[in-house]
């Protein structure tokens, strides 16, 4: 009996004599699933051809032959706040728990390119994530840290190549060899369009600017991911899974598309793009959009693109769990959320991975609420068994099903993409931004209709509980305004005037602007001046907002 | 005599690029039959004010994720009053901490949603302070 025709013979009479639960089966993305899956869902599925072995094309089933076997994921924290000393001591003690990387957060002010001094920044200095004004604070943040032995991801975007800079700068005084600096860098101004709007430049410049990275990082600090292409924000801010994992494939390709134009070697650079991924609630398919994501990647580098280097052709990415599903409501739910999320960031395959802390919602996270977070990891990988065989769900009926479909559906979004003239289109005609608010206002209107349950939020309800918050001590910002005033009087005014005109000049003539942004670092250059140079000659960009 | 609307405007202060639920209020808040502008992002706590006087708003709701909501909030109410225009409700949503809401509510400042919260529960409020305002004017 084949499927359709035991759903017609033995389903359809069972479920009228016991009916379905009233319940939106839909998945997030709202592809709507089977009861059942049987060999008669793959038909045209060729296990050799869509998914070969791990660590070989197409990657489906991951991008090494051992997976965790050989060296388990890494768990990285995301971390930040209040002063450079105080995420220094957070940094120390998430090593000390067991963390196995670094990963920073940035104030607004620091995201946006300003000073901590700068009126625009009032308020907001320290409050979530660390401030960070010129290289003086960078040797305050990684005090006592070895960069070549510890690895750092840092979350910045429009201002990346100058606090890429102060990191490298940093390193450079300390006497490492820029060639064992291993780490990664967000610096993915795309999304930042489309989801984030941690903007400054237009999006052409702006794209300039990144793509100075991909043209001097694999020739300086070759171990260093340049970029880490981010469907997380795209997801937070309101896309489904499909639209995640299309939306930054699309994003990729952009920048993989603006490198060639340069004439760069794409085997050079790609083997160091990385990607970062949300994991949210609906357990299988954000398994099944990992591993559509490497699929997709491989096939497209090596057959549009024309890589050859195998590692052009591998999606190595870090994954989040969904800080948007974690309410406010009865925070202690959230820690059991995160756990299932991060269950199926380690079945997807990824290779490294932060876990949410049950006050999302609250505050940042207080000490205690970070390493429940970090443990939680360290259950799944020492308890759980999961991390000991690769890819364990292969050949499973639905999971391979859903991983066709969900691929499919992104290629679809892709080629749409594609038509109407490229990312930086859809940015302009507010394309991926009336996307978003559609999907978002959808799922909201599914749970205040009851037709999606959020527990402790439409159903289960009780009475609030209080769990203590991490509090930012507004003295940072004070502080921070006394300490750029010593570096701006410390400084050599001479050094620094040349290097910021060598800053201007590099812009203006087209040049790469990385050894300039370097020299800007080891003369004390702030980050505000920075890119108050790049204001200058690139302008800012202003959205039109799209509801 | 036709039926007042309601006027609102959804605004986003400072640096604070979290859009989202800002969005959702605004389109909810249409939905509910209200007038709704939305100020899009990096508004100064004087150009909300000067918006919302312009645009002759009910009421003001101010969306911030960053931490920062106390300055904004504070300086809004202040603006407010300077403009003589303390009848504008004022109400919040983001990330807030419980222990900021009591001293929010001292510089009169309306309900905060946070996430969670429901849009049906906000256009209901609205409603209800809203229609108290008018009945005092």
């Amino acid at each position: 009996m084949n499927k359709n025709e035991w759903m017609h013979s033995v389903y359809a009479p069972a479920a009228r004599t016991f009916p379905e639960r009233k319940y939106n089966f839909s998945t997030l993305s709202n592809q709507t699933p089977d009861p059942l899956y049987t060999a008669d869902d793959l038909h045209d599925w060729d296990p050799q051809r869509d998914l070969g072995h791990p660590g070989e094309f197409p990657y489906t089933r991951g991008v090494q032959p051992s997976m965790y076997r050989g060296r388990l994921w890494t768990m990285r924290m995301f971390a930040g706040f209040g002063s450079a000393e105080q995420t220094n001591e957070r940094f120390h003690a998430l090593l000390r728990a067991g963390q196995t990387g670094l990963s920073t957060a940035f104030d607004l002010p620091t995201l946006m390119g300003y000073d901590a001094d700068h009126p625009f920044s009032r308020g907001e200095v320290g409050k979530c994530g660390v401030a960070v004004s010129s290289l003086a604070d960078m040797e305050r943040l990684f005090q006592g840290i070895d960069p070549t032995r510890v690895t750092t991801s840092m979350t910045i975007n429009s201002p990346a190549n100058a606090i890429w800079a102060m990191y490298i700068a940093n390193a450079q005084k300390q006497g490492h060899d820029l060639a064992q600096l291993g780490g990664t860098l967000q610096n993915d101004i795309l999304k930042e369009f489309i989801a984030q709007k941690e903007f400054i430049y237009p999006p052409a410049p702006s794209v300039r600017l990144v793509i100075d990275t991909f043209e001097w990082g694999p020739r300086h600090v070759p171990k260093w991911n340049f970029i880490s292409v981010s469907g997380y924000h795209i997801r937070e801010a309101g896309a489904t899974a499909v639209q995640e994992l299309a939306f930054t494939l699309a994003d990729g390709f952009h920048y993989v598309e603006k490198a060639l134009e340069r004439g760069l070697d794409i085997d050079e650079f790609a083997p160091r793009i990385s990607f970062f991924w949300d994991v949210h609630n609906d357990f299988f398919e954000e398994i099944a959009k990992f591993r559509a994501a490497r699929r997709i990647w491989a096939r497209q580098m090596r057959d549009r693109y024309g890589a050859k280097n195998p590692r052009s052709l591998m999606l190595r990415t870090h994954a989040q769990t969904a800080g948007v599903s974690l309410p406010a409501q009865q925070p202690l739910n959230n820690i059991a959320r995160v756990a299932i999320q991060a269950l199926a960031a380690v079945l997807g395959g990824t290779q490294s991975l932060h876990t949410d802390a049950y006050d999302e919602a609250l505050a940042l996270p207080t000490e205690e609420a970070a390493t429940i977070a970090l443990r939680t990891q360290q259950i799944i990988a020492y308890e759980t068994g999961v991390a000991g065989i690769v890819d364990p769900l292969a050949g499973s009926y639905y999971v391979e099903s859903l991983t066709n479909d969900i691929e499919a559906a992104a290629l679809g979004y892709i080629e749409q993409i594609r038509a109407m003239g490229g990312v930086e289109a859809g940015i302009d005609s507010g394309f991926f931004q009336a996307e978003m608010a559609e999907a978002a206002f959808r799922y909201q209107r599914e749970v205040e209709r009851r037709e999606r349950i959020v527990v402790g939020v439409n159903d289960y309800v009780q009475d609030a509980v209080q769990v203590p918050i991490q509090l930012i001590d507004p003295a940072v910002e004070v502080q921070q305004a006394e300490r750029l005033a010593q570096v701006r009087r410390e400084r050599d005014p001479q050094r620094h005037a040349q290097a910021l005109a060598a800053l201007h000049d590099a812009a203006v003539q087209g040049r790469n602007t990385m050894p300039a942004f370097l020299e800007c670092a080891h003369a004390y250059a702030t980050l505000g001046e920075q890119m108050d140079v790049l204001r200058k000659v690139f302008g800012e960009y202003v959205e039109t907002a799209v509801m | 005599m036709p039926e007042r609307r309601i006027r609102v405007l959804i605004a986003k202060p400072g640096m604070d690029g979290h859009d989202r639920g800002a969005k959702i209020v605004a389109r909810a808040l249409r939905d509910a039959g209200m007038e709704v502008v939305y100020t899009g992002l990096r508004q100064t706590a004087e150009m909300i004010v000067n918006a919302a006087v312009q645009e002759d708003v009910d009421a003001i709701g101010v969306s911030v994720l960053s931490g920062a909501h106390m300055g904004y909030f504070r300086d809004i109410m202040t603006l407010l009053r300077e403009r003589d225009a303390q009848d504008i409700l004022v109400f919040g949503g983001g990330i807030i901490p419980d222990q900021d809401l009591p001293v929010l509510a001292e510089l009169g400042v309306g309900q905060v949603f946070t996430p969670g919260a429901s849009t049906e529960d906000a256009a209901e409020y609205l409603r209800r302070e809203v229609a108290a305002r008018w009945a005092q004017q």
